[in-house]
């Protein structure tokens, strides 16, 4: 039989307010256990709750982004349930009245097919803590400074039909949170996680098989690859003549696996109702409009851009508009050298290649966009060749000089057009090489070409690598085949 | 000295016929030599008082010029102290020290007012006869054989007695009210946002609001005037300017219109209670205030209600105690599941859990729709009559409580209890302010008066008590030590 897989994804994306979503505590990564909980997000008693604005903002921003609707009237309400890392025995999160409605994210697929995800809605809600099980003899250690931080849960439609269309998406969202900075987007540290609803049907069946949801999947890797154990899983089990039974699991990323967490009869009765000590969250026009002012130019108007305007292939549009350094560092070299396809295959080929292999990230480049543009445009006006530009380039990576200009000048890599002097240096390796000269004139026409490379190579070496190789390239031939 | 009012002791403060340090020290000694017997302090704070008293005698000594600065008042032991026990009356919370003050507390103490100590009440506020207590019941000053009402027994017991002239209470059913009702002393629940909850230990957060507790009208309205006012930290305060309440208390109340709801006045009503209030009645007609009958059709549905709502919302907010990061613990658990069950088995009281299992009953999945949303559906149809009625009336009075109060260990079916409340608890469901003031007696055992006004008419209800006040003693009145000991 053949099945068709159904994919939906609640993605949790970690806002990026200093303070938490109801205190005034940092929320700042990587701090000693229990140093970033205040009296609020401890949950002692008479403590109250106040929403940080800057977390509305974020949602409101991230809601416009997709083209979702902004309700007028949101409400935070509280979903009951014991657990030692939430403290207050029930988390402040959104139910009947999100904070942002229905909309809509384009994903990229292979051959530049492009598909819309319906997003049934985002809500905003309080992190809980995280329990500790190792290294406590026996016991479980709390750390309360992830509680309260802001979390903006993404709920799609189940419209995705295979792992790769949950990861582009999965990465189109990624994309939107970072251009917009509403959240670091950092997965190893937890500010984006996924939880993946996964079920089967036969094709051409309309409706959905039972889903299992998998829990808290941390990577983009991690996503595909509990998908694709999870639906050979679910096919598997009922072509044994099982059933799938609606349950929560755990993705084991050391034995690439999922496993049963709780079933549905086990789940809680969360007991949702309207939080007390908050007020609704009334916005209205004027404060939507102000927010979707300051709107930057999101990835998928930035790659038809890349594609229409600048003329870039799909595929180069799509590479760099795909994080949001990524792009604002190939517009900065764009805006220095004034040419998008030069300034594209420089990001995507040099700088990508040394960034990739000492495993930094584009916005810590040692090389400034300012740098390789200037680098760049020295190759757009021939002041250097290829071969001197990779020199200048790894000069600059090697912080060797401060710009293109300085260290082209200090190491004479100015290119050599003369063709005087090209055709002395020509004459001196042709004098040098009788050997080679003779068994090039003896050889076919045909084969001559190949043979051309090794005189070119000793003409470059002799310039330092400064002549211009076309140049050189021709001048030889004529010289060589001149007798 | 023991049973003048703020208002009275300020005068001698700046008299200089006593310091604060003298009168500190003598309600202190009055605590110690005669609370044992009445049970209304649960910690008395006798150095922080001597040395707020001390701070206050040397500012007045400089000029001081707040009004209420080295006043004494007792505080309910629900609001946050800092580094001084808040038990809020639970074994739960007998080892909780908050690190900070409640909101009501900072600005007393911004005030100057001197704090004697924390007072007993029906643990985490859920009583009417101040006997759920951990710390033991309060007995009433006026005769020790009955209740002082609940569940801010402690707070109008301490003021009765002559142990403190002052005490802060909260109000979440009538807590405020019906204690100051059985003591014979003047209470105020202000309008629902009026007094921030800042660091008040939450029992139903959408009902609970702290207010004063006192001798008199005038000195609630010093007393409110301290503490009330928007808190940042309290989203559901509200931004709205304090008036000067000392300014309205003279008004005269000819033409006031008073509405008797007449569900107020029905079965169930103490013959004696029901005879001083028509008498307090013919006393503000002759003040020149014009009475009629209104109705508020749906009182019938406010016990009900309000026992949905508010357990519902204390399930949630006493869901925090749980044996991990504060308050009590079992001994030796054996695991997580084990950790919680015990520690909250034997940290709660019989009320407690009762409604804790109410609450998280009535929010469950299939029955939601049925019990809350019902409950919050009548809460709207309550709030609309006390609307229609003020569109009649200025304002509404009736009996504070059916009946003077009761006998300790009285009422042992928990629904006859919460019947007590059934003239108090419309008023927090609809969010308006409401007072009682002393309004006669059935034999030793006080009556109080309530009169009820629209949101933020404090002042007006402030205004009509005082008049009332001025033309009765009844709040003058006091027990003897004989009945106190």
């Amino acid at each position: 039989m053949q099945w068709e897989t159904v994919i939906g994804l609640e993605v949790h994306v970690q806002l990026a307010t200093q303070s938490k979503i109801f205190s005034g505590a940092s929320t700042a990564f990587g701090a000693e256990p229990n140093t970033q909980a205040c009296a609020i997000d401890l949950g002692l008693p008479g403590v109250l709750p106040v929403l940080n604005e800057g977390a509305v903002a974020m949602a409101v921003q991230f809601g416009l982004a997709i083209d979702a609707h902004i309700p007028d009237t949101s409400l935070f309400e509280r979903k009951n349930y014991f657990y030692p890392d939430l403290p207050k025995g029930y988390q402040t999160s959104q139910m009947a009245q999100p904070i942002v409605g229905k909309g809509e994210v384009e994903i990229v697929l292979d051959d530049d097919v492009r598909k819309r995800i319906r997003i049934h809605h985002a809500h905003l809600e309080e992190d809980a803590g995280k329990s500790l099980h190792e290294d406590f003899h026996g016991m479980s250690g709390i750390d309360l400074n992830r509680a309260g931080t802001p979390l903006l849960e993404i709920v799609s439609e189940p419209d995705m039909r295979s792992a790769k269309e949950a990861v582009a998406y999965l990465r189109a969202i990624h994309a939107i949170v970072t251009y917009l900075g509403i959240s670091d987007g950092n997965m190893a540290e937890g500010s984006m996680r996924c939880d993946v609803n996964v079920s089967v049907r036969p094709k051409g069946q309309e409706a959905f098989g039972t889903r299992a949801e998998i829990k808290n999947v941390n990577s983009f890797r991690f996503v595909e690859r509990a998908i694709e154990f999870e639906v050979e899983r679910q096919i598997e089990l009922i072509e044994d003549g099982g059933k799938v039974v609606q349950e929560t699991r755990l993705y084991d990323p050391d034995q690439d696996e999922t496993r049963s967490m709780r079933t549905k009869e086990e789940a809680n009765d969360y007991r949702y109702f309207p939080c007390p000590d908050l007020l609704p969250v009334m916005l209205d026009s004027a404060y939507i409009e102000h927010q979707r002012a300051t709107l930057p130019e999101l990835p998928t108007e930035k790659r038809h851009r890349f594609e229409n305007s600048l003329g870039l292939s799909a595929y180069d549009a799509g590479v760099l508009s795909a994080t949001r350094p990524t792009a604002e560092y190939f517009e900065a070299v764009l805006a220095v050298c004034g040419d998008a396809k030069q300034a594209a295959n420089w990001v995507q080929g040099e700088l990508s290649g040394h960034l990739n292999r000492e495993n930094i990230d584009i916005s810590n480049s040692p090389v400034t966009p300012e740098q390789l543009g200037g680098l760049v445009s020295r190759v757009l006006d021939d002041t250097i060749n290829g071969k001197a530009a990779k020199q200048v380039f790894a000069a600059l990576w090697n912080n060797e000089g401060q710009s293109a200009d300085e260290i082209i000048d200090t190491r004479g890599l100015k290119q050599v057009t003369d063709t005087g002097a090209i055709e002395a240096m020509i004459d001196q390796v042709i004098a040098d090489s009788p050997v080679q000269v003779a068994q090039y004139r003896d050889a076919d026409p045909e084969k001559r070409g190949k043979m051309i490379g090794y005189f070119v190579g000793q003409v470059m070496k002799a310039s330092r690598g400064t002549a211009n190789p076309q140049q050189v390239n021709g001048l030889l031939k004529q010289k060589l085949d001149e007798a | 000295m023991h049973h003048m009012t703020l208002t009275e002791l300020a005068k001698g403060l700046k008299a200089g016929d006593f310091s604060s340090r003298e009168l500190t020290t003598s309600l202190l000694d009055r605590i110690e030599r005669l609370d044992g017997e009445i049970n209304s302090f649960v910690t008395v704070t006798r150095d922080q008082a001597l040395a707020a008293a001390d701070t206050a005698d040397q500012a007045r000594a400089k000029g001081e010029s707040r009004p209420l600065a080295g006043l004494p008042l007792a505080i309910k032991d629900i609001f946050c102290t800092q580094g001084i026990r808040t038990s809020c009356g639970s074994k739960m919370l007998d080892n909780f020290q908050a690190p900070y003050n409640a909101t009501v507390v900072e600005k007393l103490r911004a005030a100057g007012m001197i704090s004697l100590g924390k007072t007993n009440m029906d643990e985490f506020a859920m009583g009417s006869s101040n006997e759920n207590s951990f710390y033991g019941p309060v007995k009433n000053p006026w005769d020790r054989t009955a209740v002082p009402g609940g569940s801010s027994g402690g707070s109008a017991a301490a003021v009765a007695a002559g142990f403190a002239p002052a005490a802060l209470g909260t109000d979440t059913g009538g807590s405020i009210r019906q204690p100051a009702a059985f003591c014979g002393i003047t209470g105020l629940k202000p309008t629902y946002g009026r007094v921030s909850r800042y660091g008040m230990v939450a029992f139903a957060s959408s009902l609970d609001q702290g207010g004063p507790m006192a001798r008199s009208a005038e000195d609630c309205a010093h007393l409110l005037g301290a503490i009330a006012g928007h808190d940042l930290r309290d989203s559901t305060s509200v931004a709205r300017v304090v008036p000067d309440y000392l300014a309205e208390l003279d008004a005269p109340l000819d033409g006031l219109k008073i509405g008797l709801p007449k569900e107020y006045f029905g079965d169930g009503l103490d013959a004696e209670v029901e005879s001083a209030i028509r008498e307090a009645i013919r006393v503000y007609e002759s003040l020149g205030a014009k009475v009629c009958e209104v109705s508020l059709p749906h009182t019938h549905l406010a016990v009900p209600a309000y026992y949905v709502i508010a357990p519902a919302e204390a399930s949630s907010n006493l869901s925090r105690y749980d044996g991990v990061r504060f308050g009590h613990r079992c001994d030796n658990p054996v695991d997580l599941e084990d950790l919680y069950k015990r520690s909250r088995a034997e940290g709660f009281g019989d009320e407690v859990k009762r409604r804790i299992l109410i609450g998280t009953h009535t929010l469950s999945e299939g029955f939601f729709d049925a019990y809350y949303r019902k409950a919050q559906q009548v809460r709207r149809l309550i709030r609309q009559d006390f609307m229609d009625a003020f569109e009649e009336v200025d304002v509404l009075m009736g009996p504070a409580a059916p009946t003077p109060a009761f006998d300790l260990g009285a009422k042992k079916d928990p629904v006859s209890m919460y019947l007590q409340d059934i003239y108090t608890i419309a008023i927090n469901l609809a969010g308006i302010p409401g007072i009682s003031v002393p309004a006669g007696f059935a034999g030793k055992r006080p009556i109080g008066l309530q009169i009820l006004g629209q949101h933020f008419a404090e002042g007006q209800l402030l205004n009509v008590a005082h008049q009332f006040q001025q033309a009765t003693d009844w709040h003058r009145r006091h027990p003897t030590d004989q009945e106190t000991t």
